[in-house]
């Protein structure tokens, strides 16, 4: 389906103290794909996400993405190399307008400098509203840009994941890795956020998620890999995962336990 | 009635110089949460400098008109490079600590900038004239040329640095990392380059602010910065740290505190206290603040904080 993987991550160990978080997780995806990273609670999804975003360092293992190895330890170096991410508890700039906070975004796509800006140089100003206009762009095509002047905070639930979305896609990412982006919505809203994102596949960006939702993820995604415990417990395409006996133990409990 | 207003004037100019550095004290602590005590010495050495490179240029026979500005160019020059080395050196490594261990360093590092302008400039006084002589005479309230030239530059400088926060690129870098820096660097902000700005913005106002304190009183000396880098963490606190707009609103409404209980005081207690007092009442002010109002006049106000 693609050339080469967009992103490897290899034997990815990381562990807080005495708990292992992450023991020999390896990963890789393409472009042009949705992936689903399913498992039960603690079973080191959002860690992943942090060592994949340069929040952690992982104490093993390598991340290369687009054939090079990432940066750890340096989310904005790793934001410009074009992962965008969300996260699973709303981390908006609350106290900024909508499209400020998309606009924040364009930051590291940005050239002026503070000389630029006193001045006033006519570079800044047209850079200035360019960074405007897309971000305008991609409010609207995330659905919310009627709002685009509210403070971020006034937003509703939906529409904050919405422009947490919005604001990720103004990075101009490769991947957007998205903290259970559905989480508290209803199916409706399920329904058309699965829609944005094959829109975004579509046009070129690859998408990382991590889901509760079994159900939606198997629909959603092209491949899926799972945790459980720190360890990667199977990956595939979601009709291998969901009949891997492994997926149903972790989800289920044993067979065993199940059926007694 | 004439008194009320020349004080009013008076306590103007010296407010607006308050809120120049003001803001510096309160960019700072908007974005990482720390006083920096050293900003007041930032002053001094802006004001120490452009004093020095005055009379330099002055010496080669270069017209004021010119000298001047230049050396205010000069003294934010070195300022700005002064501000960005002491975030470099003294507080990034400090970033993780306890919140104490950086504001102790601040207190030692205006010693340290103290002692080294001793040595360069000497501990004496300095003195610094301007050859404006005329004056307007405003139906008794006397206004000089310094006083307008003061206060028109703060206003313009205010107003930029607003602008600058709220329109730019770097300003809304500045207010996302004052609010959540996480997720500024995972937007791709490099947050550590913004707090050196921030410091090297506050920095450049510091070292305009000095130029305008030798100006106006037409004495420079090492010690100079510490009492107005008090008066102006105050005018901070007064107006709510971490708000520009409260910094700026602290900083008048201070100078035009201390102006007027300066004019007053000897009539009110019968020339028990004089204008020499007038210290005094930046220190009430900030008392009662904190007694009473301590989130200041618009603290904690959405949209404001850098």
């Amino acid at each position: 389906m693609d050339e080469y993987p967009l992103l490897v991550a290899e034997r990815i160990g990381k562990h807080f103290g005495g708990l292992r978080a992450l023991q020999g997780v390896s990963l890789s995806l393409g472009e042009k794909t949705i992936t689903g990273l399913i498992g039960p609670n603690g079973a080191g999804k959002t860690t992943f996400f942090n060592v994949l975003t340069g929040i952690y360092k992982p104490d093993e293992g390598t991340v290369h993405f687009a054939g090079a190895p990432l940066p750890s330890g340096k989310p904005h170096r790793v934001a410009e190399r074009g992962i965008a991410r969300t996260f699973q508890n709303i981390r908006l700039f609350s106290q900024m307008t909508v499209l400020e906070n998309v606009m924040v975004g364009r930051h590291l796509r940005t050239r002026a400098g503070l000389l630029g800006a006193l001045f006033k140089t006519a570079g800044t100003l047209r850079e200035e509203q360019a960074i405007r206009d897309r971000a305008f762009q991609l409010l609207e095509f995330v659905g919310i840009a009627a709002h685009a002047t509210r403070v971020a905070a006034t937003l509703s639930y939906g529409d904050q994941r919405r422009l947490e979305i919005a604001r990720a896609l103004a990075t101009d990412p490769r991947l957007l890795a998205l903290d259970e982006p559905a989480a508290g919505m209803n199916a409706m809203e399920r329904k058309r956020l699965g829609g944005l994102l094959e829109q975004i596949r579509n046009m070129g960006t690859a998408v990382l998620l991590i889901e509760h939702d079994v159900r939606w993820v198997m629909g959603l995604c092209d491949r899926i890999t799972v945790l459980d415990h720190g360890e990667r417990i199977a990956e595939g395409t979601p009709r291998e995962v969901q009949t891997d006996l492994r997926v149903i133990e972790a989800y289920l409990g044993t067979s065993r336990s199940v059926t007694a | 009635m004439a008194t009320f207003f020349q004080q009013l004037v008076n306590g103007l100019t010296l407010g607006s110089i308050y809120a120049l550095v003001a803001l510096g004290y309160t960019m700072v602590y908007g974005i990482m949460e720390l006083i920096n005590f050293a900003h007041g010495d930032m002053v001094m050495v802006g004001a120490l400098v452009t004093l020095s490179l005055t009379h330099v240029l002055a010496g080669l026979g270069v017209p004021l008109a010119l000298a001047l500005p230049l050396s205010l160019l000069g003294a934010m020059a070195v300022c700005m490079a002064l501000g960005w080395l002491i975030e470099r050196v003294a507080y990034r490594p400090l970033r993780r600590a306890p919140r104490l261990a950086p504001l102790i360093t601040a207190i030692g590092l205006s010693m340290v900038i103290e002692q080294v302008a001793a040595l360069l400039w000497g501990r004496g006084y300095l003195t610094f004239s301007l050859p404006v002589s005329r004056v307007w005479n405003l139906g008794g309230v006397v206004v000089t040329p310094i006083q307008t030239g003061v206060l028109g530059l703060s206003l313009l400088l205010m107003w930029g640095l607003l602008w600058l926060v709220r329109k730019t690129s770097l300003g809304r870098a500045m207010r996302a990392t004052a609010q959540n820096p996480e997720v500024a660097r995972l937007m791709g902000v490099d947050t550590d380059q913004v707090i050196s700005m921030t410091f090297v913005l506050g920095s450049a106002l510091a070292a305009v602010a000095g130029l305008m304190v030798v100006a106006y009183y037409g004495i420079g000396n090492y010690t100079m910065g510490f009492m107005l880098g008090l008066k102006a963490f105050t005018a901070a606190v007064l107006g709510g740290i971490g708000s520009l707009a409260g910094a700026m609103w602290g900083g008048l409404l201070l100078g035009v505190v201390e102006a007027l209980g300066a004019g007053y005081i000897g009539d009110v207690t019968g020339g028990l206290f004089g204008s020499n007092y007038k210290d005094v009442f930046a220190f009430l002010v900030l008392i009662g603040v904190l007694i009473f109002h301590p989130q200041g006049l618009l603290g904690g106000r959405a949209g404001e904080k850098v």
